[in-house]
């Protein structure tokens, strides 16, 4: 490794640069620490969008306004998407500072067979295309995908409790995403760097015992330095060469792009983040405006182009999934701010420079921007995101003080709230259980409310009138501990399979060989659950049977604390809930020894949970939509915003470590009177809630008249965003059912 | 007013609102007292006015449930805002709940009509960090036609304030063709001008969002046909009143 660091072509690309650990091994966090120039300031310096970025960014409005029609502009019918499959393609070479495209033509859709043929079948047909056959003689006779792998393994067991609904959007047909190349790392060094180091790597897994583990070692360092050499043969399509490190701002975030770019060319997996590249990028324009080589404008052109085609990123799915999670989302989720373990914040211009987009181009779901909160961020900063926050409601946050103890403070979110270290972690994804359908099944012996059948084991149902805590408690927990063991059994199978058919070799090129793997585990419905066992304990709840015997609806005689109001006798229920699932996931032996985590968090899926789940105690009508994330139910957080929050806050993160969401929407005239009122008070909203432990928080400001007004009027909102549930979407594209159900949500607008 | 077993006072509270961020400054933990002497056309809580209602609550239970909230109240610069109703009606333990605020160094800011006598008036205030005055008009006749009460006692409670250094923020809803007059504004804001410890007149405009508690309540809202101010005469009305 040394050697790189002596040749003339690396000191010239990293003069003026502070060495250090990172000239000598792959050590990125060591380069940002030793380099990088903390800023306190406002927002003056920020400079608008060039005439450059106005007409490229009016080309992709035109194109995308296409799409929303068509619902995709193009896919490719034939050629399977690698890293090199396509040659070079532009949306304006004259216009675009950073170029490079997914496939041959912007917004066109690629294919990626590996996770699943059927998939890609379905979506080209629903869109009006047709697979090519013999692609489709490839995927299904001669090479196996990720799928069949899967279904090949799966238990009646494990398909029942995928019809039934009770865990669901399990990664088994497509990429599971959630994996985050350490990108950067091919600016800083380039790929000779890179490759020597994995086969130094590689050199040292040559053990005397080649046992299981370290042959699929060997075969994905393989598989990685291969993908490392093909990501430098498709920079050279566009006449780049990534061999070498970058040398200027350009080149870094040209390089940057590439090694994300070659990712999504390789994986289309459910989410495709890109780490926390703004502070790593912000090294080379402080360094390029020092020498004078660029100005302000051109740094915030570059960001501002960098940031067009990550909201360019596009994957072909089919419509029902488009539903689910309510639009197109990618999740490309990009990290802002937060502080080092030194005591220096790391917010930089560049952080600056990113949110600034949201103003430059407008509001857009993505890149998901996620900003690191700490109480000790600069106050500038932190009112410049407040700023932004009430003019896009783009932006969502994550409590900085509170994982940086957890994951140092090189991390990155994957998707929506998932925390790990930059190229030293990754996880298996796995969805989430729907635990609202858990505690009926515990009520009904296991057997389904909605189909009647016996889907779960048969324990004895619960039979008396009335609802007992205990005797329910203990029958939940039972079926819980079932359903954890089935869980985990059914995330080992497809991971294993996905490592077989669909292994993400850029991505995890961008890793060390030594990573930590999480099994990260998701609650849906956990607001649900509480209040309905609040119900059972604090009030009185009649059980409704039908026909069959089984409960199908409850009467609530009484009232009950509910969850969202910072009543410790529910909020210690919704507690234990997480811990104890927590610790029955602990118990289950999982694939590659991965540690277990869980999320309480449902994407937008939680209209579509709440169709698939019969009555609850709580009184919940049959169908009913869940409340997103770790949200109180609609309606019953009755103290108003902050109790909510207070609520939510007090969930514990050490038994959640793969994220806590909340969703918060307040209309402009509830949080102050003037701009600068606002501004301090939603500040204020997040240093306490953060201080309190609070993990996640999505910050929606907008009048219910205006979503009312663009369900009527969508072409005139095409921009609007909404944050829903870890990551931000645009409104128009919601169903109108879900359209209904943000409307519906506890809106805070006391005036 | 009613006391429990060990002779603590208890109020009727008619709800708490945790995420206040207009009625004072920061984040307010609202507080509202049940009861009202006044009857204002425009009231959008009439379902406060009743003596009784709400839940019954010691000083010590409401303490211990604003701590809850005390990082939101520490970060943004808040703290506590007691309104109604009129809190005045339960006066007794207004002060009390007041002044236990204020010992645990949590800003108490009070959103009354001032419609008391002098002798509680000058105890209330006495732990009154902010007071948030409502001067329907100042012009008698027309207060009295909008409240059903005199003003008297509204400018005696301001009186009180100054008299105390207590900061105040008026606050005066302009409803058309009820307080719209632009002549009672400038005497109005002539007359608070002598008033140093005025820090801000708020206009606020007439909303009709209380309307269907009338309805519920079976009474009938004689501004049905009154619309909310149109943004020009908002705007004139600002640039007399506001600071």
């Amino acid at each position: 490794m040394n050697e790189f660091a002596k040749t003339p072509l690396y000191k010239a690309a990293w003069v003026g640069f502070e060495p250090g650990s990172w000239t000598r091994e792959v050590n990125v966090r060591d380069f940002i620490l030793k380099n990088f120039v903390p800023y306190d300031g406002d927002d003056g310096f920020l400079a608008g969008p060039t005439g450059r970025t106005k007409d490229l960014w009016e080309k992709v409005c035109k194109l995308t306004q296409i799409e929303n029609t068509k619902g995709v502009l193009d896919a490719e019918i034939e050629k399977p998407s690698s890293v090199t499959t396509y040659g070079p393609g532009y949306i304006d070479r004259e216009l675009e500072q950073v170029v490079g495209l997914q496939t041959d033509a912007p917004l066109k859709r690629g294919i990626m067979p590996n996770g699943g043929i059927r998939v890609i079948q379905n979506a080209l047909k629903s869109y009006g295309y047709d697979l090519d056959t013999t692609t489709e003689e490839t995927y299904t006779k001669l090479r196996k995908t990720h799928n069949d792998g899967v279904f090949d393994v799966y238990t009646d067991d494990m398909r029942k409790a995928r019809s039934s609904g009770i865990i669901t959007g399990l990664p088994d047909a497509y990429g599971r995403g959630r994996i985050i190349g350490d990108y950067r790392r091919l600016a800083l060094y380039g790929t000779d760097y890179l490759i020597d180091q994995k086969y130094d790597e590689l050199l040292r897994t040559d053990m005397p015992i080649l046992d299981e583990e370290t042959i699929r070692l060997r075969e994905e360092l393989n598989e990685q330095i291969r993908s490392l050499k093909d990501l430098a043969k498709m920079a050279e399509f566009y006449g780049y060469d990534v061999s070498k490190p970058a040398t200027t701002a350009k080149e870094a975030v040209q390089w940057t792009y590439f090694a994300y770019l070659a990712a999504t060319k390789q994986q289309d997996g459910a989410a495709m983040s890109l780490g926390r590249v703004s502070t790593f990028l912000d090294v080379y324009i402080q360094r390029d405006l020092q020498q004078g080589s660029i100005t302000e404008s051109e740094a915030q052109e570059l960001i501002d182009h960098f940031v067009m085609k990550l909201r360019m990123i596009r994957f072909l799915r089919t419509p029902e999934y488009n539903q689910l999670f309510s639009g197109d989302p990618t999740w490309v989720t990009e990290v802002i701010g937060g502080m080092a373990e030194d005591g220096r914040t790391l917010v930089t211009k560049t952080s600056f420079r990113f949110l600034h987009t949201l103003y430059n181009l407008g509001p857009a779901p993505e890149p998901n921007l996620t900003v690191l909160w700490s109480i000790n961020l600069p106050e500038n900063f932190k009112r410049f995101c407040a700023k932004a926050s009430i003019d896009t409601s783009s932006l969502q946050y994550e409590n900085d003080d509170l994982m940086r103890g957890y994951w140092g403070d090189d991390y990155s979110i994957a998707c929506c709230v998932s925390a790990m270290r930059t190229g030293k972690q990754m996880q298996f994804f796995g969805a989430r259980a729907n635990i609202a359908k858990v505690l009926i099944y515990a009520i009904n012996g296991g057997r389904d409310e909605i189909s009647g059948e016996q889907l779960g084991p048969e324990f004895a149902p619960v039979t008396g009138e009335y609802l007992e805590y205990d005797e329910v408690y203990r029958k939940f927990d039972q079926m819980l501990e079932w359903l954890s063991r089935l869980y985990i059994n059914t995330l080992n199978v497809i991971h294993y399979m996905h490592d077989k058919y669909n292994y993400e070799a850029l991505m995890m090129a961008l890793h060390d060989k030594d990573i930590l793997r999480t099994q990260a585990c998701g609650i849906a419905g956990l607001s649900v659950v509480a209040d309905s066992l609040s119900a059972i304990k604090y009030a009185r709840v009649k059980a409704i049977r039908d026909e069959r015997g089984i409960v199908v609806d409850y009467v609530v005689e009484g009232e009950y604390p509910a969850f969202g109001n910072n009543d410790e006798r529910v909020d210690i229920i919704a507690n234990d809930v997480v811990k104890l699932f927590m610790e029955k996931l602990q118990k289950q032996q999982t694939y590659r020894n991965s540690v277990p985590s869980l999320s309480v968090l449902t994407i937008t899926s939680n209209v579509v949970y709440g169709k698939k789940t019969g009555a609850t105690p709580c009184g919940r009508k049959a169908g009913e939509p869940f409340a997103p994330g770790a949200n109180p139910m609609h309606g019953r957080d009755t103290k108003g915003a902050v109790a909510s929050m207070a609520s939510v806050a007090k969930l514990p993160y050490a038994y959640s470590q793969d994220g806590i969401s909340y969703t918060f929407s307040i209309i402009p005239k509830a949080l102050g009177k003037s701009d600068d009122e606002r501004q301090r008070n939603l500040v204020g909203l997040m240093d306490a809630y953060f201080y309190d432990k609070g993990h996640h928080i999505n910050i929606n400001v907008f009048d219910k008249e205006t979503l009312l007004d663009a369900m009527e009027r969508p072409e005139l909102y095409p921009q609007l965003t909404i944050r829903v549930s870890g990551y931000a979407v645009n409104f128009i594209k919601l169903t109108r059912e879900q359209q209904l159900d943000v409307i519906h949500r506890t809106f805070h607008e006391r005036m | 007013m009613n006391t429990t077993e060990n002779n603590e006072l208890t109020a009727y509270i008619h709800s708490v609102e945790t995420a206040g961020m207009v009625d004072g400054p920061g984040i307010r933990y609202i507080i509202f007292f049940q009861g009202c002497s006044l009857r204002c056309k425009y009231c959008h809580n009439p379902d406060t006015w009743k003596a009784v209602g709400g839940k019954e609550m010691t000083v010590a239970e409401l303490l211990a449930d604003v701590k809850k909230y005390r990082s939101y109240l520490r970060f943004s610069g808040g703290g506590v805002t007691i309104t109604g109703g009129e809190p005045f009606v339960q006066a007794e333990f207004l002060i009390e709940l007041l002044a236990a605020l204020q010992a645990h160094g949590i800003h108490t800011a009070l959103d009354t009509s001032g419609y008391t006598d002098s002798y509680t008036a000058r105890k209330a205030l006495g732990h009154t960090d902010l007071l948030l005055l409502d001067i329907k008009s100042i012009d008698p006749d027309v207060y009295r036609n909008v409240a059903g009460v005199s003003i008297d006692a509204t400018l005696r409670t301001l009186d009180i304030a100054r008299a105390l250094g207590v900061p105040v923020w008026i606050r005066f809803v302009l409803v058309p063709g009820l307080t719209d007059d632009y002549a009672h504004m400038e005497q109005m804001r002539d007359y608070l001008a002598k008033y140093p410890n005025v820090e801000k007149i708020e206009v606020l405009p007439f909303h009709k969002m209380g309307e269907y508690k009338w309805a519920d309540m079976g009474m009938r809202y004689q501004l049905t046909d009154t619309s909310v101010p149109d943004r020009e005469s908002l705007a004139r009305a600002r640039k007399i009143l506001e600071k």
